[in-house]
């Protein structure tokens, strides 16, 4: 039998930007009904390479960077665990000058986020990490940026939302949804029909999809991140550790294991992917180049995901241009682990407000989008419970 | 045979072997690749070359059965494109990732038979990951292969066919067997003879074992739950529980066992659908009599696609060569159709034995709920029964892979191969759900460890030109 139930806000995607957003308006006293397809926190969420990290991030997402660390520094009080959250620093290596030219002027440019980022040169990158090889020149650290677990913390950030009273309803897909100029209508099979005046549209690298359905498509693609896992080896990485220009990335999980990330790999549907055996080759090769000390390490297990990427490399958060009630929080670019605790918060301050006390104008769905007619920028009254 | 036709074979134990055979007599050249230096598999595994065993001593009662499928591989080297101590370590667009000697390169295949092979069924034991506690087939290794035994005064304990094989033959070898102790009872081994009778001389070497364990004054206890290995840096005692109360017995070695599971990872990374299989309580790839899996060109044969024995797996490898050459046109014959059709029966009649056996020698019912939560699940990621229990209700988890995601349970250098069973029992027994609710492990890549050190060649190496 069809259940149907109402609320002021429903939320598409159990992903950390959708659960943190449940947290938030259940905090703000909104009632909220959040859908999953699958499991919160199954696919890019708890899947991601686990990064914290500020440093790298253009300009114009520092802002909400900030915001997150915020939250991240928080995180226990607020999810009811630690995630295995360490603010290990970020270590970004420079392999020729003109990448460590590139972490110069990041370094000068972002002087006023509060990042507190040093430079090191070759000399003091051996002196302080001597499993480094020899490749790396020079690097930035950004001594509070860290990692954590993303499959412990983005399930948990769902969990929080529910033990404070949202309505989180996993493996739930939505068949459709219309909206009759005041409320949304979202039909789950012949489970379920949601009404509410708000919809958070956190559907990742699939929320193209609704953003089409209400005139505002997006040119979002998907691409497919490798991260890979060695056996647990004794503790010797005490940071995170990136690459400018690319490459890999690489942390170490406190049960010791390596998880490094890089290369892509390919889908195997609209919903699965899957490490190449080119992109295996790559991160085994990049590895070594960078820390010799991991040649006579095993990779044990490799995994990939699907990530949503619009061509700026740039999210879209905030109100639709289209359809009265419709915000967006998508598009992360594989890079939402570290801001999706502030976009949720961000999104849950769109419904009360109307707007956002951190910037986001940089990410406003209208870079892409003429639409037809404009609305008032005023949505509709939402009433806190 | 022509260009673009190119069978690969994964395993070469009697399956692989004889699928190999059947191939090479109807004019082709398959690829066979296996992990172990030398072919057989794992219960005809031979020892390295130069050692002097004879297989009368290796093999014992099988050594016929097993000079006749070493042999055919002998005769048939010349003819197949054999691919020794080589990994499969991925599959991806029609080709195979193999690792061998640290350098990785890619095979081609047209057509692919999967004879993978099984592992112990690991249900782990308190004290199970003591040092000199080896699973039944860890200590069968050791013997066949290097001709040692895992201790001198050796318990053996769970359940199965092999229970009684190895500790025949590790007393027939010299060590001294100071206990058998069975899960199952006489009263499950009676009411399975109607099913076991099928194959009488299959029941009549069981028995044998037994007997012959008996007369040479070997103590063998049934219905038993076992308590618990004893020792520190190495086990020195074996402690259980029956209807007569608890018993220690002191040991310097123990083999444990439940079974046999199948090795389905390849399977599964080439998408290959799976059913659940109530008798093994285990999720199987799918196949047809012929053993066609769901994918077309792939087939699947012997033990790793669902435990039937090493007879049987000489069978099904023929016949899903036989499928392979239908399916080509190769041979259709009817004397090829005859020869598949008594072969199907010949299974048919083995799924009867099989159930003989799971009765015989059942799945402990109870061993979830006796589990305490301190017993280890995951060796490798040291995760407890009690971690899991307490993660799946904090959590509200019904789903084995994101118990996995949750715990690191099946995470470590087995991904699952070993705790996997064990992890979704307790996964069940906590959720209270029927064991195929929890659904199974995802297969990733790669199927066992591979080093950072591999050189990797991605150029494919040409299908073998026509002979």
């Amino acid at each position: 039998m069809t259940e149907h139930c109402a609320c002021d806000v429903a939320i598409l995607g159990g992903g950390i930007v959708g659960a943190s957003a449940a947290l938030a308006l259940r905090r703000m006293g909104f009632s909220v009904t959040l859908l999953e397809r699958d499991l919160c926190g199954s696919r890019s969420s708890g899947v991601n390479y686990g990064g914290v990290r500020r440093q790298g991030r253009p300009l114009t997402q520092l802002p909400l960077a900030q915001r997150a660390h915020g939250i991240w520094t928080r995180l226990t009080e607020l999810i009811g665990i630690d995630g295995e959250y360490v603010q290990s620093g970020h270590l970004k290596l420079a392999r020729s000058a003109s990448d460590l030219a590139a972490l110069e002027a990041y370094f000068e440019h972002s002087a006023g986020f509060g990042m507190d980022l040093q430079m090191l040169d070759a000399k003091a990158l051996r002196q302080r990490f001597p499993w480094l090889g020899e490749r790396a020149i020079g690097g930035s650290l950004c001594p509070q940026d860290g990692h954590a677990n993303p499959r412990l913390v983005s399930p948990a950030f769902a969990k929080a939302a529910a033990a404070m009273g949202a309505d989180i309803r996993e493996q739930m897909p939505v068949d459709e949804v219309a909206h009759d100029g005041e409320h949304f209508t979202l039909t789950c099979s012949q489970r379920l029909v949601l009404r509410a005046p708000y919809l958070l549209n956190c559907a990742g690298a699939w929320a193209g999809h609704i953003a089409a359905r209400f005139n505002e498509a997006v040119p979002m693609v998907s691409s497919h991140p490798v991260i890979a896992v060695t056996e647990p080896l004794p503790m010797f990485m005490t940071l995170s550790l990136g690459v400018e220009g690319g490459g890999i990335y690489a942390r170490q999980a406190p049960r010791g294991n390596c998880v490094i990330g890089g290369s892509q790999g390919y889908a195997l549907d609209d919903q699965r992917a899957r490490p190449s055996r080119e992109a295996i080759a790559l991160v085994l090769e990049r590895t070594v180049e960078l820390m010799p000390e991991l040649r006579h390490a095993h990779l044990i297990r490799t995994w990939s995901g699907t990530e949503g990427y619009l061509p700026d490399r740039e999210p879209v958060i905030g109100l639709s241009r289209t359809t009265p009630g419709l915000i967006h929080g998508f598009g992360f670019a594989g890079a939402g682990f570290q801001i999706g605790p502030a976009v949720g918060e961000v999104l849950a301050e769109l419904v009360r407000d109307g707007a956002s006390t951190t910037p986001i104008q940089a990410f406003s769905i209208a870079r892409f989008t003429t639409p037809p007619q404009v609305f008032s920028s005023v949505p509709p009254s939402a009433t806190s419970t | 045979m022509s260009a673009d036709l190119q069978p690969v074979i994964v395993g070469a134990g009697p399956a692989g072997i004889r699928a190999a055979e059947t191939l090479v007599r109807h004019g082709l050249k398959p690829v066979v690749i296996d992990e172990a230096p030398r072919w057989g598999g794992q219960i005809y595994r031979q020892p390295p070359a130069i050692f002097q065993r004879t297989r009368q001593t290796l093999y014992g009662l099988d050594a016929k059965a097993a000079a006749a499928v070493l042999n055919t591989m002998t005769t048939l080297l010349p003819h197949i494109n054999y691919r020794n101590d080589t990994l499969v370590w991925n599959a991806e667009g029609g080709q195979l990732d193999l690792l061998h000697q640290n350098q990785s390169s890619t095979q081609p295949y047209s057509h692919l038979i999967l004879s993978t092979g099984a592992t112990d069924r690991v249900l782990p034991f308190p004290g199970w990951t003591t040092p000199g506690v080896f699973t039944l087939g860890g200590a069968q290794v050791a013997l066949k292969y290097q001709g040692c035994a895992i201790g001198s005064r050796v318990v053996f304990v769970g359940t199965g066919p092999l229970l009684y094989l190895i500790a025949y033959q590790y007393a027939k070898a010299g060590a001294k067997v100071v206990a058998v102790l069975d899960t199952a009872t006489l009263l499950d081994q009676i009411a399975a003879l109607p099913d076991l009778m099928v194959a009488p001389r299959l029941l009549a070497r069981g028995m044998y074992y037994v007997a012959w364990l008996r007369a040479h004054g070997v103590p063998l206890h049934g219905g038993i739950q076992p308590l618990g290995a004893v020792g520190d840096d190495r086990v020195d005692a074996m402690r259980w529980r029956d209807s007569r109360g608890e018993h220690e017995i002191t040991c310097d070695a123990i083999g444990f066992g439940h079974a046999l599971r199948s090795e389905t990872q390849l399977a599964d990374i080439l998408g290959c659908r799976f059913e659940f299989n109530v008798l093994q309580r285990a999720w199987l790839p799918v196949h047809d009599a012929a053993g066609r899996a769901s994918v077309p060109g792939v087939y699947l044969a012997g033990d790793g696609a669902g435990i039937m024995g090493a007879q049987a797996a000489e069978w099904a490898g023929e016949r899903a060569a036989l499928a392979l050459l239908a399916d080509t046109d190769q041979a259709s014959a009817p004397a090829q159709r005859a020869r598949a059709n008594k072969l199907e029966k010949a299974l048919g009649r083995t799924q009867r034995f099989r159930r003989g056996l799971e009765r015989a020698f059942p799945f402990p019912p109870t061993w979830a709920e006796q589990a305490s939560d301190s017993l280890v699940v995951c060796r490798c990621e040291d995760v407890t029964a009690g971690d899991l229990r307490t993660s799946a209700a904090a959590m509200g988890t019904t789903d084995i892979n994101r118990l996995k995601a949750l715990t690191r349970v099946g995470m470590g250098r087995c991904q699952g191969r070993m705790c996997g069973v064990a992890a979704c029992e307790i996964l069940a027994q906590s959720s209270g759900q029927p064991l195929q609710a929890v659904g199974r492990l995802r297969g990733q890549a790669p199927v066992k460890p591979i080093p950072f050190a591999m050189t990797c060649t991605t150029s494919p190496t040409k299908p073998e030109a026509a002979r």
